[in-house]
């Protein structure tokens, strides 16, 4: 019930975020949802895409430094609470989150994405937790 | 003979295993010719020896090498183009010119002969690396002035293996060539070669299951981390060969795979080692600068070169059974030296420091950068795969923890930036390393 995310290093420059980006766009290639980590020197750009081995050949061949990460993404509604109520429950596990963010989806559904220290576990433990709808790749894109 | 290394012994090899009494013989009759042709012919030498008070005949054998004055880079630049040459231009067949950084470059000529004999050295390195008659070897050393491609090419026929000319660039083809044409050894510089190695790795083919087996690597300091790096990962036995265009080009010494260091081939050059500061000559095995005489070259005899680079003269006997003496592989020169808040540094040491974090050699540069007053140290590294980490803190970490080895090994704080991948330029010949942006008037 995990999900591929494709990591990306980029430069903390202007236009640094544009070369991948175009790369993308000019072989058709959708975004589902990003978020980008920033220093002072450098970004992570972290990607959500439907066709991420495609994309991960495409960035490779051009020089980027990509990398695959696990992730795990909940469906919730897109109202007031849900998010705060998917942490609640994470609060009772042991469970560390290192980073997370949220996209809106389809029919008033909205998307959180959880990069765990430990996804495996927290598939584990959280794919039969009451109220929690863990998406696979194949859900997430229906 | 000893027979641990008896595969690395070749016919054009047998003067390296003369007995020294021989040697020495020849060693001093051939350093006579050369002061004599000197002082006839190179006004410059005809003075300093004048000035010293020493005369062609004073030198009765080897050992009164030391009587003679040196010759500095800064005499190839005063007198240029022709003002060392000890032989009418009719003689002469070929010219070779370093890329001067700075003003003129530097030039230096061969007569035929010379030509033959510096084929002869080469080819005797790649005999010492185990390349024979069959072997097909890529030569990527640029051709052109520069030494490198000529000499390797005409050493390697001399030698009877299938040359392959591919010169600098077009790493593509240059990675096309040794697959498809079935290359088992490559000549070109160790910066070049992980180049190479990188973009093997994006066209998806492994050096390892390919028939190279032997490269040759000189022309720049590389360290020991970076022969296992280049050894590992392309499966091949990495050696070293040195040579400078002042003395007559690649050729001067090589790497046998048995011991350590390089041998030099004695009976054409003659290496001693001195103290920079006093030019002194140290005793064996005392760290210095590497000064080298040609003992046969006729168009431009080079008497007691400093050559800048730092190493020590090897006296074991080594394993393969070579009487001529090795040299320590040389890591850094002194010229490369540069000195931040008062601290000696070389690059190499900061590459050794990289390594020991990182099993993988990135791609880095160093920065030096003057503010307030004050020298600082910018080492910017690509990441790669093994570099790279999905979180700011993981990535921090690496930064971390290579920003304290270097500052380890140097002492003194230095400022990792982790670049993005192929955002240094590459070198088709020599890195460059060091980029010395700091301006000496800052705040003045």
């Amino acid at each position: 019930m995990k999900i591929k995310q494709l990591s990306l290093f980029i430069e903390n420059k202007p236009g640094a975020m544009t070369a991948p980006c175009k790369l993308l766009a000019d072989a058709g290639i959708n975004i589902a949802s990003l978020t980008l980590a920033d220093t002072k020197f450098f970004g992570v750009l972290r990607l959500i895409i439907k066709d991420w081995e495609q994309a991960k050949e495409l960035l490779e061949k051009n020089n980027f430094a990509v990398r695959v990460t696990d992730v795990v993404a909940i469906e919730v509604t897109h109202e007031a609470g849900s998010l705060s109520n998917i942490l609640a429950m994470l609060d009772g596990t042991d469970l560390n989150v290192e980073y997370m963010y949220a996209f809106a989806g389809p029919n008033s559904k909205a998307i959180l994405i959880f990069r765990f220290d430990d996804p495996d576990t927290a598939v584990s433990k959280l794919a039969n937790a009451e109220g929690m709808r863990l998406l696979n790749h194949d859900a997430l894109f229906a | 003979m000893s027979t641990t290394c008896g595969q690395f012994s070749h016919p054009v090899s047998a003067m390296d295993f003369m007995p020294r009494e021989r040697l020495r013989m020849i060693q001093t009759e051939n350093l006579q010719h050369m002061v004599d042709i000197s002082y006839k012919n190179v006004p410059l030498f005809r003075q300093r020896m004048d000035e010293r008070g020493v005369k062609p005949e004073d030198i009765k054998s080897i050992d009164d090498i030391c009587k003679l004055p040196f010759t500095m880079k800064s005499d190839l630049r005063d007198t240029y183009p022709y003002g060392l040459f000890a032989s009418p231009m009719k003689d002469v067949v070929r010219l070779h010119a370093s890329s001067g950084t700075t003003g003129k470059p530097i030039v230096v000529g061969y007569t035929k002969e010379d030509i033959e004999d510096w084929s002869y050295a080469v080819a005797r390195c790649f005999a010492a690396c185990g390349v024979r008659e069959g072997d097909i070897a890529q030569v990527s050393y640029g051709y052109g002035l520069f030494t490198g491609g000529l000499g390797a090419h005409y050493g390697l026929e001399k030698l009877g293996a299938t040359v392959v000319p591919a010169s600098g660039g077009n790493t593509e083809r240059q990675v096309m060539l040794i697959k498809d044409f079935g290359v088992t050894c490559i000549a070109c510089t160790p910066s070049y070669f992980t180049h190479l190695l990188e973009v093997a790795d994006r066209m998806g083919i492994d050096m390892r299951e390919l028939p190279i087996r032997v490269g040759v690597f000189g022309a720049e300091p590389w360290t020991e981390e970076m022969r296992a790096h280049i050894e590992k990962k392309a499966g091949i036995k990495a050696y070293d060969i040195y040579g400078l265009s002042e003395i007559t080009g690649p050729g001067v010494g090589c790497s046998c795979g048995c011991g350590e260091g390089l041998h030099i081939f004695e009976d054409l050059f003659y290496p001693e080692i001195i103290d920079p500061q006093t030019g002194e000559v140290l005793p064996d095995g005392e760290e210095g600068e590497l000064v080298l005489s040609t003992l046969s070259k006729d168009a431009m005899p080079m008497l007691r070169y400093r050559t800048r680079d730092i190493s020590k003269i090897i006296t074991e006997p080594c394993a393969c059974g070579r009487t001529i003496r090795r040299i320590a592989k040389i890591a850094r020169r002194s010229d490369d030296m540069f000195i931040i808040r008062g601290v000696n540094v070389f690059p190499s040491q900061i590459e050794a420091a990289i390594m020991k974090v990182e099993e993988v050699l990135p791609v880095y540069q160093i920065v030096l950068t003057r503010s307030h007053g004050l020298d600082n140290v910018e080492v910017d590294i690509e990441v790669n795969d093994s570099l790279f980490k999905d979180t700011v803190s993981g990535m921090e970490e690496v930064k971390n923890r290579i920003s304290q080895a270097i500052e380890h090994t140097l002492g003194i704080r230095v400022f990792v930036r982790m670049m993005a991948p192929n955002s240094i330029p590459r070198s088709e010949g020599k890195a460059k390393r060091v980029i010395d942006k700091r301006d000496l008037n800052e705040g003045l």
